[in-house]
């Protein structure tokens, strides 16, 4: 991408900033809502080819749950809140007192379950990033599905697809203790988004 | 190639099979997986399209494989060096997914129409016969094709396997 002719390091440790204010915020609200520590890693930031963007959760093919929303104002982007299907069932287990989904059927009540708590992160993540670049950003309604993770990434890719065969992502995972990586936010800002967010916080082209 | 090679194509990519050779593409969400197989030769070939069309393009070099509108005269030709004629061409199709149903109207929500629709008139384009197709919904699917008898095969994570 051109964008990243100049400065290419620091903008992409700008943008690995903007994926620890996000997150952090995001699992802060995460830890209150299930009362317990959840940490996170650093976020990663790269240009990946649209094949290797589904690796980063088990592989095209591999079952995910997954809550979608759209970033709309001055900085628009799609967003994922990506969990594996055994993680989500101890989410739920915590949030909601029951022995949830043991086969692959969920409730009506867990899958509200499990889209609210993407809205609450995905707002959480967005209002920090918010407060911190001074840009108008706001989340759609968020949207829920289970199933491929090739088959629900390649919505967020779009975008970028009629730019090339990457896309630019910025990835945080979640740990809940030791326990393995609990979910993953996926931030997709738009192509033309970077020079809006680059802007916003300063930073040179 | 040998009977049951597999031979998977990408996200925007295409690929053609023969001599027994399996074409697979994972994860169709509203993207399309077309197919064209010539029954008198046993040769195949698949298309992994993601857009409908190539004037939205913006990228510097053109990947062909990625809009219907170039996807589908691309398969044919490669098809069609290899000796199969454009006549006998029979398309089976599968994807074009909504997979998040909401908000409703914006032209990106509705790509997966959008995809089987371009890839449609693409196939009527070249006068070739449709003759089965498993589009739409709201979930996800890999699809194979065996380049031994055209059988395409679509596998779902709630529908579980089908054959067209």
């Amino acid at each position: 991408m051109n964008l990243f002719r100049n400065n290419a390091d620091f903008k992409l440790d700008v943008l690995r900033e903007v994926g620890n204010i996000g997150a952090g915020n995001a699992a802060t609200a995460l830890s209150t809502l299930l009362n317990k520590p959840v940490d996170m890693a650093v976020p990663t930031v790269n240009l990946l080819p649209f094949e290797e963007i589904a690796e980063r959760v088990g592989g095209s093919e591999a079952v995910v749950i997954a809550i979608f929303l759209r970033v709309e104002g001055d900085a628009p982007g799609n967003m994922f809140f990506i969990i594996n299907r055994e993680p989500a069932r101890r989410i739920l287990q915590g949030l909601l007192g029951f022995n949830a989904a043991e086969n692959d059927e969920y409730s009506e009540l867990e899958l509200s379950a499990l889209n609210e708590i993407g809205n609450i992160l995905a707002g959480s993540y967005l209002s920090s990033l918010a407060d911190f670049t001074g840009l108008r950003m706001s989340p759609t309604v968020p949207s829920l599905a289970v199933d491929m993770a090739g088959a629900i990434l390649s919505y967020g890719l779009l975008q970028f697809g009629t730019m090339g065969d990457d896309a630019l992502l910025i990835d945080t995972t979640f740990l809940e203790g030791q326990q393995e990586a609990e979910g993953h936010f996926f931030l997709i800002p738009d192509p033309e988004s970077f020079e809006k967010l680059f802007r916003a916080l300063g930073v040179p082209f | 190639m040998t009977e049951g090679t597999l031979i998977k194509v990408g996200m925007a990519d295409l690929n053609i099979a023969e001599g027994g050779a399996v074409l697979k593409t994972t994860g169709l969400g509203s993207c399309v997986g077309l197919t064209l197989f010539d029954p008198d030769l046993r040769i195949g070939g698949m298309a992994h399209i993601m857009l409908p069309s190539s004037d939205i393009a913006r990228e510097g070099q053109l990947n062909i494989a990625k809009y219907a509108d170039t996807a589908v005269p691309e398969l044919v030709n490669r098809l069609r060096s290899r000796g199969a004629a454009a006549h006998r061409l029979i398309a089976k199709m599968a994807g074009g997914a909504q997979m998040f149903a909401f908000m409703g109207g914006t032209d990106t929500m509705r790509i997966g129409p959008r995809n089987v629709e371009a890839t449609k008139v693409e196939l009527e384009r070249f006068s070739i016969r449709l003759v089965s197709e498993d589009t739409g919904g709201n979930y996800g699917r890999t699809v194979e094709l065996y380049s031994h008898n055209g059988i395409f095969l679509i596998r779902s994570v709630q529908h579980g396997v089908k054959e067209i």
